[in-house]
Order: structure tokens, then sequence, then C-alpha cells
């Protein structure tokens, strides 16, 4: 269940005053069960390339192989890859249309050309995978609050059962609560099911906290495919296209400056924690 | 008496099950007494739901009290013969800038308040020109705000309630659809105006990093505010703020775990600064 | 693929149209398009053609900015094509299937599709130079001798000024909806005629939810900034008539006899 992204250009409104290369060369490569954290700047490319994934755009360049196949090709099923493709998309509550819930989350599955029975299972197993409350399920989506909102819709994504997920900024708009429910709701997700998943985000603190993995776009291209740890190291360059590295590193690279005989190494609050109590000899 | 006083301010609404029928009572303001001096800078922190954007709202006299009273610069908003007057004393900004920009043209946006209040055509194109300025925004005056960054539209909006010139601007988290830029945009635009115009800000938010340049911070929830203070004096209460689903800023956390293990670290640490500072200083 | 619609779209420029009074942009695409009814002739045709190259020339907007706006009812003017030259009575060309298509309905067609092509050239023109605000300002001028019937034209420019300022935000958020139920396996591109208007219900709805939300808010917005209908309200931009927009109604005027001679 590998993609693989070769040389991939998207440039939009192509011919007209308002070009734009949204992509620029962009290759790499996705194995089974990885935690992705993609990042970027706004205008970096990075939900262009997210829509490339799921073929709902086609590119000027390049290709994507889904499982050895490319998903351009003429006769590719698209819409069976978008099943197994999941793609959540930024704000996905405002997608949510039908009078009830759980009818809402039968549409991608019924979509699959699925039973009856086969979609309601499915939307059923996904709604709870999500956690949201059995009375839930037959009121009108637009009774629920933001966060469960937003649940019902990742769920809706769900229930067509994909192998990898990709979100696309998933906790924009949500209050401090309602982000750490959500990451922490993809992070279970993901133990149970063994999906790969793809986290987009503008966020440091997230990306350092989940992804084992970072792809770094900037201006449509790929700056870095590398460790959180690795791509953290390079705070000049991060900075210089508008992202951060997470509080707590430049905490300790701030104390190194300062003389502290301590490692850098550290991107998570726990992790830094451990750190600094080692090197100021507590344990 | 302060810009904004409210009184043991109460706001109740009628809770309607799926019929339309009525549920209950529920309280999304309960007994809120809040004092706002000429030139402050005052913070409302407080999860969804807790009460801060019907507090703002009542500000603004877009809502009015259920009980106790609200007044703006000595105007009682319950009266209707004021409702202009507080208008355009406390400005207010709202959260999608999309839902609030009026002009296709930048400046066209930031005259229509000065259009409505029926100040002269010469004046409105000055009060323009010094907004548009105040939050950085002059060189785009001419550009359609749908060609625009969120922070940018956000401060475009911010101009437009300069250019009413109010004593006092509500900021009902200005920051909340943006990304990682667009905040801090719009959060210096925000310092600017009350120290550079003497603006009294109110901004209401749920991330604690923009709080720590405010004089005051007011934590809600429930409709109540809980606590009140200093941000140092807030950002001390780091147990207490999880409990009400607020995030502490990560330096701030670190420091209060690291206190918990034995370090002797001030209270209230508000970034990374000054926890590399304290650090470097308790360092044999 | 709803981006592609411009017309209603404003490009910003500094050109001698853009700085018009929309009063003169207004009157002036009016007799553009009655002039356009007037013509029956090739000269006639060459004329109004010459006429609009200069002002598009004038304009400062791109050629082919404005030719995107004419992709949008392609589909409209292939069917006013075919019906003209398949049932306007006349001389027979030849037949198809039983339906005969006409010399007389060639020549219709032809007049349709030019006419057709400048009107929209000619009122983009007017869009494409002025902002949504200063048309909607020069029609609340020039229609405010209704106010004595009791129209109340101040809104109804209002309304008008707000549709045109939200027409590129809903556009956009179609297009995402629409990808966003693609996501989930909706197909808006197979089926025949009932499968894709039935298709389109999981989009319609959310957008008319979306817009119904954000009428809302910006309600709100209007009134925190002390917007309260028409009266009292002073202008940042008064339309008055300068040196240039005189120059503008001697040139239609020009425009018109000449018009009336050639016809």
């Amino acid at each position: 269940m590998s993609i693989i992204v070769n040389h991939l250009s998207y440039i939009y409104n192509q011919g007209t005053v308002y070009e734009l290369k949204a992509l620029s060369d962009v290759s790499f490569k996705i194995d089974d069960s990885e935690y992705i954290g993609l990042l970027g700047a706004t205008g970096s490319g990075k939900s262009t390339l997210v829509q490339v994934l799921n073929g709902l755009i086609t590119p000027s360049e390049g290709s994507v192989y889904y499982n050895g196949e490319d998903i351009f090709e003429r006769d590719y099923d698209r819409k069976q890859l978008r099943s197994r493709v999941g793609l959540v998309f930024q704000y996905p509550e405002h997608q949510l249309f039908e009078a009830d819930v759980f009818s809402d989350v039968c549409f991608g599955p019924a979509n699959l050309g699925l039973s009856r029975t086969e979609c309601e299972l499915r939307a059923y197993e996904a709604l709870k995978m999500v956690g949201l409350r059995d009375e839930d399920f037959y009121v009108s989506p637009f009774d629920l609050s933001g966060g469960e909102k937003r649940r019902a819709a990742i769920a809706g994504v769900l229930a067509m059962k994909p192998e990898i997920l990709i979100l696309d900024e998933p906790v924009a708009g949500l209050d401090p609560g309602g982000r750490d429910e959500i990451l922490l709701l993809i992070k279970r997700i993901r133990e149970e099911t063994g999906m790969t998943v793809i986290l987009v985000s503008h966020s440091m603190d997230d990306a350092a906290e989940n992804s084992e993995r970072l792809l770094v776009m900037h201006e449509g291209q790929l700056l870095f495919d590398a460790s959180p740890k690795e791509v953290f190291s390079e705070y000049e360059t991060l900075l210089e296209i508008g992202l951060d590295i997470p509080q707590v590193t430049k905490v300790l690279r701030g104390l190194k400056s300062m003389g502290v005989q301590i490692n850098c190494d550290a991107i998570t609050l726990r992790e830094a924690k451990e750190e600094i109590l080692r090197s100021f000899g507590i344990r | 008496m302060g810009i904004i006083e409210t009184k043991k301010l109460i706001f109740e609404y009628i809770r309607r099950d799926r019929d339309g029928e009525p549920e209950g009572v529920t309280k999304a303001l309960d007994n809120v007494d809040l004092s706002v001096e000429q030139g402050d800078f005052i913070a409302v922190l407080g999860h969804n739901g807790s009460g801060k954007s019907t507090l703002a709202r009542h500000i603004n006299a877009i809502l009015y009290p259920t009980e106790g009273t609200v007044f703006v610069d000595g105007m009682d908003t319950a009266d209707n013969a004021h409702i202009w007057d507080i208008r355009r004393t406390a400005g207010m900004v709202f959260q999608n800038p999309d839902n609030q920009i009026i002009g296709t043209v930048v400046e066209e946006d930031v005259g229509f308040g000065p259009e409505n209040m029926g100040v002269p055509s010469k004046e409105i194109w000055e009060r323009v020109e010094e907004s548009l300025k105040a939050v950085g925004m002059y060189k785009y005056r001419k550009r359609s705000p749908s060609k625009l960054s969120g922070g940018q539209k956000q401060r475009v909006a911010i101009a437009g309630v300069v250019a009413m010139h109010p004593k006092c601007i509500v900021l009902d988290e200005p920051t909340a659809m943006l990304d990682p830029r667009g905040r801090r945009e719009v959060i210096r635009a925000v310092r600017a105006l009350n120290d550079v115009e003497g603006i009294t800000v109110i901004l209401i938010t749920h991330y604690m990093e923009e709080v720590i340049y405010a004089n005051k911070v007011f934590v809600m929830d429930k409709g109540k505010i809980v606590m009140q203070g200093s941000p140092r004096e807030i950002f001390s209460r780091v147990e207490e703020l999880k409990q009400i689903r607020l995030s502490v800023p990560q330096a701030t956390e670190l420091a209060w775990e690291l206190k918990k293990a034995g370090l002797k670290l001030p209270d209230g640490i508000l970034n990374e600064e000054e926890l590399v500072k304290a650090l470097s200083g308790i360092y044999r | 693929m709803l981006r592609e619609i411009t017309l209603g779209q404003y490009y910003p420029a500094g050109s001698i149209l853009h700085r018009l009074d929309p009063r003169v942009k207004l009157i002036g695409t009016f007799l553009f398009i009655i002039s356009m009814f007037m013509f029956e002739t090739l000269p006639g045709y060459v004329f109004a053609a010459a006429f609009l190259a200069a002002v598009i020339y004038l304009s400062g907007v791109p050629f082919s900015f404005m030719v995107k706006g004419l992709k949008a009812v392609v589909i409209l003017m292939l069917i006013t094509v075919v019906f003209d030259i398949f049932l306007t009575p006349g001389e027979p060309l030849f037949s198809f299937y039983g339906i005969t298509a006409t010399k007389e309905g060639v020549e219709l067609s032809v007049k349709m599709v030019i006419r057709l092509s400048f009107l929209i050239l000619g009122s983009s023109v007017m869009t494409l130079t002025t902002t949504p605000n200063e048309l909607t300002d020069g029609l609340e001028k020039l229609l405010s001798f209704l106010r004595i019937f009791k129209v109340p034209v101040h809104e109804i420019a209002m309304m008008m000024s707000i549709a045109l300022t939200f027409i590129p935000i809903l556009t956009e958020e179609a297009d995402r909806i629409m990808k966003a139920q693609m996501a989930r396996g909706a197909d808006f591109e197979n089926g025949g005629l009932i499968k894709r208007v039935k298709a389109l219900v999981p989009v319609m709805v959310p957008l008319f939810v979306s817009a119904f939300r954000r009428a809302g808010e910006l309600a709100l917005a209007m009134e925190a900034r002390c917007y309260r209908g028409g009266s009292g309200r002073t202008r940042m931009k008064p339309l008055v008539y300068k040196r240039r927009d005189r120059l503008a109604y001697v040139i239609l005027l020009a425009y018109l006899v000449i018009a009336v001679i050639i016809a």
C-alpha cells in the first residue's frame, strides 16, 4: 500500500495573468502505516498536494503511483482510489448535508455501491470510532457542537474504510480542548486500524508530538523529508519560510547558547523536561 | 467610571429541543462584573462556549442583558437612544474575516463605517489613509480583499473599525481562523493600536500566547469570570487553566513541570526567553 | 471550473475607463446594447466592433481575460445557433433528418452570435473597470427618481453590491464542497440529467447553509459598523461629473448619432 510521488508539478490557471505554480517537481514515497506530518506555510502547496494524492487534481507534470499503478492513467478507477485514500478537507463540517448524522456518514459507502446493510454497518462503526454518542446518531448534524460536527465529518470519510487517511488541518478553528480531542482521536484510530496517516498542519507542536516523519513544503517544493528531530534542527531555514520550531526546542537552544551543557534534540515537552533535569543534575 | 463597566451582568437564553419547544434556560453569562479603564489592553480567555463571545456582543449593544447593566463610556446599552453612539465608541472585529468585509476594494471597505456615520467625504479619505497605515495595510488599499491572506484581511477589518475613531475595540477571536504568521500580524497590529493610538483593546481569544501583552487577563468558564489578574498571575495557575480546557504555552508548562520536579523557578513564566533566563540563572 | 466566470469581477488597473463616473459607464453600456439591436448590416457591426475594440484598449484589461467571460455562455450560444439555423423559415440550404437549415437561419444565427458576444464583452468592460460599490452607487443615483414611487432604491443597490462581493467567496466555497463530496465518492460527471441534478443536493445544501451563516454574520458586522440604511450616509467617493465624464458623454452621443445613420 505504498504511494510513490514522482516529479509532480502543478500550475493553477495556466496561461493567464493569475498563473501560479503550486507544486514544482515534488517526489517522495510513503510506506505502510507511517504517521506523516505535512508542514508548510499558507500557500506552500500542501493542500494542492493532498488533492493530487486523492486524484481530485490532475497534475500538470509527473505521476502518482498507488500500489504500483499510475492513478492518472486514463482508465484508472479514481472513484475507487478516493475510498482507499481518504481525504478529510479543512473545516470538514461544512460538507455535512443530510437530515441526520447517520445518513450523512452513509453517503460515502453508498457512493461506493455497497449494500444498505453494509453501509449502515460501516457508518455505525465509523461513528463509534470517532466517539460520538448513540443518541447523537439521529439528530441533525447542524445541532451538534463544533467539535462533534467535525468528528461526524471525519466519520464520513472513515466509513469508506480507507487505507490511507489524509487530514487537511483537522484542528483549524477549534479551541485547545477540541484540538486535543481530535489529535488523540487520530492517534487512536491509527493504533486500532494500522492506517497510514498524513496530517497536514502548520502547528509545529502538533507535528512534533505526533509524526514519525515530516514533509516540509515551501513555495511548491519539497524542502525537507526527514524525521522531526532532523527537521527541527534546521531552525534558521524554517524561520525563513514562515515556520517555527517547538517552543521547548527553542528553550533548549537558548540554554545552550547561554553556555549550558545540554543536548538540543528534544522536541516534545516530556523529552525536554528529562533533558533539562539531566543537565541540571536532578536525575 | 471606566470606559466599559458591567455590573452583575446576566444573560439567559431559552434552549429549544428539536421541535422548537422550550427545553430550559441557559445562563450564558452569570453575574459578570467587568471594569475596563480607558487605554487598557484587556484579554478575555476561555474555551468555546465559555461565554466570552456573548460578553463581547454585549459591549457592542448587539445583545442586551437579561439582568444587570452594561455601560459603555457612561452610556447604558439597554437604552436604545444611545445604540449608534455605543457602536461607534466600542468597535467590533469578528472571527471570520470573509464575513465582515463589505467592499470589493480595501479602501472602500475601510470607508464603510465612516460613511454610515455621515462623515464628510474628504475626512473619510483621511481616516481611511491613517487607519490603513496604523495596521500596515496602506500599500494594499487598491487591492481586492478576496486576493489577500487571512491575516491581511483581518487587518483590513480592524482598519475598518479604527476608521470610525472608536475609544475601544473589541476583537472576538480575531485569530482563530488564521495561520501562525497571520496570527502574529494581527496581534502586532492590535498592540500598535493600543500603544501608539491609545485605543482601549479588549481581545477575546483561546490562545494564551496572545494575552501576554495585556495589562489584565480575565478567564471565563461557564459564563463566569473564574480568574483575573496580570498575565503572570494567570500563567502561574497552570493546573486550574488545564482543568477548564485551556492549553498553556509549552514554555509555561515546561517551567511548571520543572518546578514540580524540584527546580527553583519563579511563578508564571510567560515565554521561552523568560524560561531560558530563569534556568540559566540557577545553572551551576 | 466555476472560477472561470469573469462576469461581475473587477479587474484592478488605473485606466481612464476605471476613473470614469459609473453613471457614464452604465448609460454607455445601455446605449451600446441598444445600438446592437439597431444594426442589421455588416457596416453596423464593423462600426460597433471598432468602438468596442477602442474601449477595450482604453480599459487596460487584457483581451484574453475578457474572452474568458464568453466561455460561460458558449452553450447558450450553441443552442441559439442551432435553433436559428433550423427553425427560421426561408430558402433551404441542406436537410438533416427531416429538418431543414435555411439561408436566413444561418444569417440570423451569425447575427445572434455577434450580438451576444458583443453584449457580453460590452457589459464585461463595465463590470471589469467599475468596482461593484461604484456600480451600485451609480445605479442608485441614476434611479433615485424612483424613490418618489416608494421604490427602496438604496436597499436594492446595497443588496446588489453585497451579492457581488459574495460571488467569488461562494464560488470558491462551492468548488471546495464539490471536491470534498467527490472525495467521499460523489460523482458529478456521469449519468443522466436527473441523476446529475440529484448529485448536486450534497453540494447545494451545505452551500445554502453556509450562505445563510455568512449572511447572518455579515448583517451583524454591518450593524456593528453603524449601518442603518441609506439616510444620513455620506459617500467616500461622491459621484460628481468631471471634464472627462462630459467628454465621454459627447463621444457616446456621437456614437449614437453615427449608429442611427448607419442603421
